[in-house]
């Protein structure tokens, strides 16, 4: 790991890529980027790349796991051995196995899984690059692969985090701020329906900084949820100019 | 979900509607907690929890080995857990699964983020040599709230746990007689709710966790802040949800450390 910065916000209030407190990094959203999955998505925020693709509804194999009154929802979240400064070994780690859990759980929510019983609907997730907040953008993605696979959903999952470094709370962490800032809360989030469908900490917060964390973060999953939307559309209308 | 627990959902949860449990419980009340230390004289540190029935202990082993390259001068905590089969007829041997790794992370996470062990005092030669804290959690019967009782008893076994002195000759450990104990700084409480039609219940039990849209994890340290939380369940939760959870979270560990002497 390079040296740790002596500070995480100068003198202006800047952060170490000069964005506000309240500010997310740029990100750039695709839908159906893959074309041999059901439904896809790419993000940029940040440093971060990464490549959601759903496949399914499908036949649930091995046949006993599944349910007759509801599809089965499988989630990997894996990162690609250079996707971090020191090689990654490709075996999943103890992180990616409950990450994987965690974001299945936090898209979970918002599809109707009744629709597809004795089914299973398998959501992939690869880390190409990282740079902090992977899970949150893992899921802001796979929420739209989810919807371009044209699976049926409440609403889409916004996901973004908040945390606090040098005492101030900021918005969208990345890598360094996320290791040398004192704490980091992911929160998703189902913006049209106001609830939050993953939330985790690690650090220190009183529970007033804690609340705050987590408005802010829910502030910035509704920015998020805004260039979901326009992914999604983008991706329809470009089709209906090669059709013209 | 069991076929028995599906015929009772409606009741379980119609009963905390009125405030009321299957258990005889209030939604605020935790079962009776027992904490046993020292049980397993081979090992450095132990305890065994028992929460109602559900059942947990935990070991704690201390070996030497290599500090992280990004923490040089700092001890290693490693934190598993093992849901172990005779636990219940729905654990399975085999390599640790989804469930059992979030567990262990859980735990994991409320004693690191909240500086409980001052690892820094774990180091015997910078980058070179320190000493690696093993904490083994073992649940031995299931009957829900598996974080909860995990992290009391890797907190109790922490709290038993005696560290061999020694004496670094030429970067080499040499083992002295006696003992002294861990260098114990915060006593990390982690609480455990469950959502059940939109109402909040404390420890949860087996029935009501297979009924339960979700269940959130709030650890607090001795200052009251919060030091880890998770969220696990495929429901969701409202931000005022969150927030009366982390205030009900609260004023629990305040009343369990008290209870404990923590």
């Amino acid at each position: 790991m390079s040296q740790k910065p002596e500070k995480l916000i100068d003198k202006k209030g800047l952060r170490l890529d000069g964005r506000k407190p309240d500010e997310l990094r740029p990100i750039k959203i695709e839908v159906g980027a893959l074309s041999n999955a059901d439904g896809s998505a790419y993000i940029e925020q940040g440093k971060n790349k990464i490549l959601a693709a759903v496949y399914g509804p499908k036949e649930v194999h091995p046949k006993h796991m599944a349910l007759p009154d509801r599809m089965v929802l499988r989630c990997r979240y894996h990162m690609a051995p250079f996707s971090v400064q020191e090689r990654k070994s490709p075996a999943p780690s103890r992180r990616e196995i409950e990450l994987s859990k965690v974001i299945r759980e936090a898209v979970e929510p918002a599809i109707f899984m009744e629709y597809y019983p004795r089914t299973a609907i398998d959501v992939f997730v690869e880390v190409l690059q990282a740079d902090g907040s992977t899970r949150c953008a893992s899921i802001t993605a796979a929420s739209l692969a989810l919807a371009d696979a044209g699976i049926p959903m409440r609403d889409l999952v916004a996901a973004c985090s908040a945390g606090k470094v040098d005492d101030t709370i900021v918005l969208d962490l990345m890598d360094t701020e996320d290791k040398v800032g004192s704490a980091d809360v992911p929160v998703a989030f189902m913006p049209n329906l106001g609830v939050i469908t993953l939330l985790q900490m690690d650090g220190i917060l009183t529970p007033e900084e804690f609340e705050k964390t987590v408005n802010l973060a829910i502030e910035g999953c509704r920015k998020i949820y805004a260039l979901q939307k326009e992914a999604l559309r983008s991706k329809y209308i470009s089709v209906k100019e090669v059709e013209e | 979900m069991s076929m028995v627990v599906r015929v009772k959902q409606k009741q379980i949860a119609q009963l905390i509607a009125k405030g009321k449990r299957l258990d005889g419980r209030g939604l605020r009340d935790y079962r009776e907690i027992k904490v046993e230390q020292g049980i397993i004289e081979k090992a450095e540190g132990s305890a065994r929890v028992l929460l109602g029935k559900t059942e947990v202990m935990a070991g704690v082993k201390i070996e030497t080995g290599e500090p992280f390259p990004d923490t040089p001068n700092e001890g290693v905590l490693t934190v598993n857990a093992e849901l172990v089969p005779l636990a219940s007829p729905t654990f399975e041997p085999g390599p640790p699964d989804e469930n059992s790794i979030e567990l262990a992370r859980v735990v994991d996470r409320g004693i690191r983020e909240s500086k409980a062990i001052d690892v820094e005092k774990l180091c015997i030669s910078p980058g070179k040599k320190v000493f690696v804290i093993f904490v083994d959690i073992y649940v031995l019967n299931h009957d829900g709230n598996l974080i909860d009782a995990s992290a009391l008893a890797a907190l109790a076994a922490l709290l038993n746990t005696k560290m061999f002195t020694y004496e670094i000759e030429e970067d080499e450990v040499k083992i002295k007689p006696g003992y002294t104990s861990l260098p114990l700084r915060k006593h990390p409480i982690a609480v455990t709710l469950a959502k059940i039609n939109d109402n909040l219940v404390v420890d949860p039990w087996l029935e009501e966790e297979q009924i339960m849209d979700a269940r959130i994890t709030i650890t607090v340290d001795d200052d009251g802040n919060i030091c880890a939380l998770q969220k696990g369940g495929s429901g969701y939760f409202t931000p005022k949800q969150v927030f009366e959870a982390v205030q009900i979270a609260r004023e629990k560990a305040d009343e369990l450390r008290k209870k404990l002497g923590w």
